[in-house]
């Protein structure tokens, strides 16, 4: 097991202070101290359910219950930690009672240990954060990671779409650092050899029309 | 010892996220220098990264946050949170 990530009293001191309204009585406050936390719990909720509609359930019931057992929020880790701890639990809480369990180890499976060659190229361009305006390029990205085995689907959200550290990852998972970076190395292979093909394209489109751009007459 | 491309795939994951120790890092970097795939994977793979961290691939519903903080509020008027001790 990992120790939890360090808190940084500087910016934990208001939510703290919140926190302790919201128990003295003023209830509201919950709106405020939630707000922030929002996108990263329905991105949690959906990595696991793959569902919007259930990642929101998820979410909503997660937060609830966040707010009945605030009193037990001990600030020993981030507040976000706590929250997401409580989302993941509810997601797989629900994926169990519909049978939909979590294929948790891939010990077993052969991609865990085997030789992993990613998507060869030379002529790499950059696909510009502006394609991502294009919807055909979220959902690209979107299924490339909806297709990963659970678990990796799981590290990834956590790691490189929320961007927690990786003792953070390790800590909420329950699973160790090294674990974590050998199913996050496999994660993001896979979508470099999923991915890659498609977004090849879209890099020298992207890179044509900046050509293009500069030429008014085109 | 020089490392050949399939040693270098290994490690592109702590690379990027700049995990690898000193002398490793060495290693890998002197082979990206000079092999022109292995630096389009890893590039490829960081530009993947970035994208996947862009709040527009996985956006929140529509009226995702007003029915969160409507169902909050339904439960916020009646109960306040449990005092410690009570329940699992």
């Amino acid at each position: 097991m990992t120790s939890p990530a360090p808190v940084d009293p500087r910016e934990t001191a208001s939510e703290q202070e919140l926190i302790a309204s919201i128990i003295a009585g003023q209830r509201d406050n919950f709106h405020l101290l939630i707000r922030p936390y929002e996108t990263q719990l329905y991105r949690t909720a959906f990595a696991l359910m793959r569902n919007e509609a259930e990642a929101e359930d998820v979410v909503q019931d997660a937060v609830l219950k966040a707010y009945r057992k605030l009193a037990s929020f001990r600030g020993d880790s981030k507040f976000s930690t706590w929250l997401i701890a409580i989302t993941l639990n509810e997601a797989r809480a629900r994926l169990r009672r519909e049978n939909r369990v979590m294929i948790d180890s891939l010990d077993a499976q052969p991609e865990e240990r085997g030789d992993f060659t990613p998507a060869a190229l030379t002529d790499w361009r950059e696909v510009p954060l502006a394609a991502l305006e294009r919807q055909e390029i979220r959902e690209l990205v979107q299924s490339a990671v909806a297709q990963l085995p659970d678990a990796y689907r799981e590290i990834v959200t956590l790691r490189d779409v929320e961007e927690l550290s990786v003792n953070e990852t390790a800590a909420l998972l329950g699973i160790s650092i090294s674990l974590v970076k050998v199913r996050l190395h496999r994660a993001r292979m896979m979508l470099q050899k999923k991915l890659v093909p498609h977004l090849k394209q879209i890099g020298k489109k992207a890179s044509k029309s900046r050509v293009f751009g500069r030429l008014p007459w085109l | 010892m020089a490392l050949n491309c399939q040693h270098v795939w290994e490690h592109i994951s702590e690379y990027i996220d700049d995990t690898l120790d000193p002398q490793l890092r060495a290693e890998v970097e002197r082979h990206l220098a000079t092999c022109e795939i292995c630096s389009a994977i890893v590039d490829s793979t960081r530009n993947i990264l970035i994208l996947m961290a862009d709040e527009r691939v996985f956006e929140l519903p529509l009226d995702f946050s007003k029915r969160l903080h409507a169902r909050l509020d339904d439960v916020l008027k009646h109960e306040g949170p449990e005092p410690l001790g009570i329940g699992p």
